[in-house]
């Protein structure tokens, strides 16, 4: 397939008391016109951060380095004009809380045609009855009615199908859903991991999901890309990658879910190290069972150790001959 | 039971909204015992938290009953709370916002003691312990909420409520705001607490998680339970239609397809429909479903509200 969005050794510093660090440190990846794509990670990870950057939406004083080249354009070079284009045209973001996505005091309609407007150009009427149709794809009922009503007047499930509606309102190549589903309850998350995965197959759309969840992961994307520590420590496709887990990390986070048989939940010790407080070597070396003396001072780089699949642990001690 | 802590007795909670009576809650039973963990799912809407929160006495009852260890719950109000009520605690969902950011966190715990009679002194030292016994370095007294994580700060919340030794515990999503391994950290946290022999009321919309913990289950839909036993039973086969669509729901790692959606949402509490609640979105829905209210009726080991499959008609 053709690739959309490729991504190579993204750097993001971000501005604390302390001076910059690094939220995001040498990140690669890429997606192809029609795939999902998996980012997963503890909170802290840099998987927002890396999300925001493709979006030129960094807090203020980021320092951004690395290339982000969507359909060969490289967007780090853009002016903010010439990325406010691209930004709902081109690439799209629905984030975890559909209570700040949507405006409070708008109405739907409006909500939904105002960057429909703006980038394709279309009459008002074209686009409220274009609305009703984006409304009818999320399974709104009465999509007239709701073109006419509140956020407020939704629920959590309605309003983040509604937000879905608004982000694909100017028909974007790409969209990256941050946590999309992590609130809503299991039988609406079902419904909007379908929604996404048709809209990939018959629109040939893009998207990246970020979330913590491996087992929406494993039902939805193809490829997954690991991060630790604003770092990628893993990367392949889904099943090879939660089926045969070679990273001590990924394996950690498949082992604090809850298991099919009921054995207990097996956390992970410690937490993620804070902005500035990543360790020297490998970054989870701390927290890694399988650490040895060199981990805590050489620093992993990813490597292919199998087809598409990356690994950042040169001890590689889950590895099983195949 | 003997060693039953709480009992909920046909209790019902209403809210009113413009000038109409909602019934968020309606007539639901619900016994927990010592050392036991009961899990509380449905999706949000179904009433869950209000229930939670009417069990210890923050929801005035439209009627029915609570009980704590034999004597009645009465509704939280200007009053001071009965003495024998600090033995019923409630963790919160959001450990970002039930915590005064402002104290220091040895002082927040403190203040249970102080209530309860104590001094500072023996306040302090009784944070320090229960710091330890949720897993964190006396230390983190010293120390204000914003200093911690969010699994971290639950910890705080918990320690908190274990300062008058409850017997019981109700927990209103005490997970969901948390990362996957904090997850799983404070889940098993529960659990251990839950051994010390205490019970908990485990609400939570994340299925997997009261599957791994819950003693037993009780499915909530539109403010009533549809199904209610043992954990094991209930998820080994689900046999109300809409537990069967809450477990499908849920996506597994390894699955390799995506969860069965459940068409729908949760219909207005205001205007519950007839018959089964359930019914406008039940794939066995007969006409029989449209007039007969149900009842809670053993079938193969639990209870289930659902006439069709509890012999009222086929399979």
């Amino acid at each position: 397939m053709d690739e959309l969005l490729r991504v190579e050794d993204l750097t993001v510093a971000l501005p604390t008391r302390s001076g910059y660090h690094k939220a995001v440190d040498g990140m690669s990846f890429a997606v192809d016109a029609g795939e999902v794509m998996g980012i997963a990670g503890e909170s802290g990870s840099g998987k927002t951060i890396t999300a925001l950057s493709l979006f030129g939406l960094l807090p203020h004083g980021a320092r951004v380095t690395g290339s982000i080249r969507l359909d060969g354009i490289e967007l780090t070079a853009l002016s903010r004009t010439q990325l406010r284009d691209i930004r709902g045209r081109q690439i799209a973001m629905v984030s975890q809380d559909p209570a700040t996505s949507l405006h409070p005091i708008l109405p739907i309609g409006t909500q939904l045609t105002e960057h429909m407007r703006h980038h394709l150009g279309v009459s008002k009427d074209e686009a409220l009855s274009r609305a009703a149709g984006l409304l009818q794809t999320v399974r709104i009922p009465d999509p007239e009615q709701a073109l006419r009503s509140y956020p407020g007047q939704f629920s959590g499930g309605m309003r983040q199908r509604i937000a879905i509606a608004a982000a694909l309102a100017a028909e974007p190549r790409l969209l990256v859903a941050d946590e999309p589903t992590t609130a809503l309850d299991v039988t609406v998350q079902a419904g909007i991991l379908r929604l996404l995965d048709r809209l990939c197959r018959e629109r040939g759309m893009a998207v990246i999901v970020i979330t913590h969840d491996l087992g929406v992961m494993s039902a939805t994307a193809r490829r997954l890309y690991v991060m630790y520590a604003g770092r990628l420590a893993e990367a392949g496709p889904t099943a090879e990658l939660l089926g045969r887990p070679r990273h001590p990390y990924t394996r950690g986070l498949l082992d604090a879910l809850p298991q099919e048989g009921g054995a207990s939940l097996v956390p992970i010790g410690g937490s993620p190290p804070s902005l500035g407080q990543v360790p020297a070597g490998c970054p989870f070396h701390p927290r890694c069972r399988y650490a040895r003396p060199s981990c805590a001072t050489e620093r992993p780089e990813p490597e292919r150790v199998a087809g598409e699949h990356l690994l950042a642990c040169p001890p590689d001690p889950l590895r099983t001959p195949s | 039971m003997s060693d039953t802590v709480l009992e909920l007795a046909g209790v019902a909670v209403e809210y009113g909204r413009r000038g109409q009576r909602l019934r968020a809650v309606d007539g639901v039973d619900l016994t927990v015992a010592r050392g036991e963990i009961v899990g509380l799912v449905g999706e949000s809407g179904c009433g869950k938290s209000t229930l939670a929160r009417a069990a210890v006495g923050l929801e005035p009852l439209a009627a029915g009953a609570v009980t704590f260890e034999g004597r009645a719950v009465a509704t939280l109000g200007r009053r001071r709370r009965p003495e024998f009520l600090r033995g019923l605690q409630m963790v919160f969902q959001d450990p970002y916002e039930s915590l005064n950011p402002r104290r220091k966190v040895g002082e927040i715990i403190a203040d249970g003691v102080r209530l309860g009679g104590g001094s500072r002194r023996d306040g302090l030292r009784r944070a320090a312990e229960l710091l330890e016994r949720v897993g964190l370095p006396a230390t983190a007294a010293a120390s204000y909420p914003h200093e911690f994580s969010g699994g971290q700060r639950q910890r705080i919340a918990i320690a908190r409520t274990l300062v008058t030794r409850p017997s019981c515990l109700i927990a209103d999503e005490p997970i969901s705001a948390l990362d996957a391994s904090a997850q799983a950290q404070i889940a098993n946290l529960l659990s251990e607490l839950v051994q010390d022999d205490l019970g908990l009321v485990l609400v939570s919309h994340d299925l997997s998680v009261v599957r791994q913990v819950a003693d037993r289950v009780a499915v909530m839909y539109l403010g009533r339970i549809v199904e209610i036993g043992a954990t094991d039973v209930v998820w080994g086969n689900p046999r109300h239609p809409y537990t069967e669509a809450l477990v499908a729901a849920i996506p597994r790692v390894g699955a390799g397809v995506l969860p069965t959606d459940l068409p729908g949402d949760v219909p207005d509490p205001a205007h519950p429909p007839a018959g089964c609640r359930f019914h406008p979105r039940c794939p066995l829905a007969q006409d029989s479903c449209r007039e007969l209210d149900q009842r809670l009726a053993p079938v193969q080991g639990r209870e289930i509200a659902c006439h069709i499959r509890s012999g009222g008609g086929p399979p």
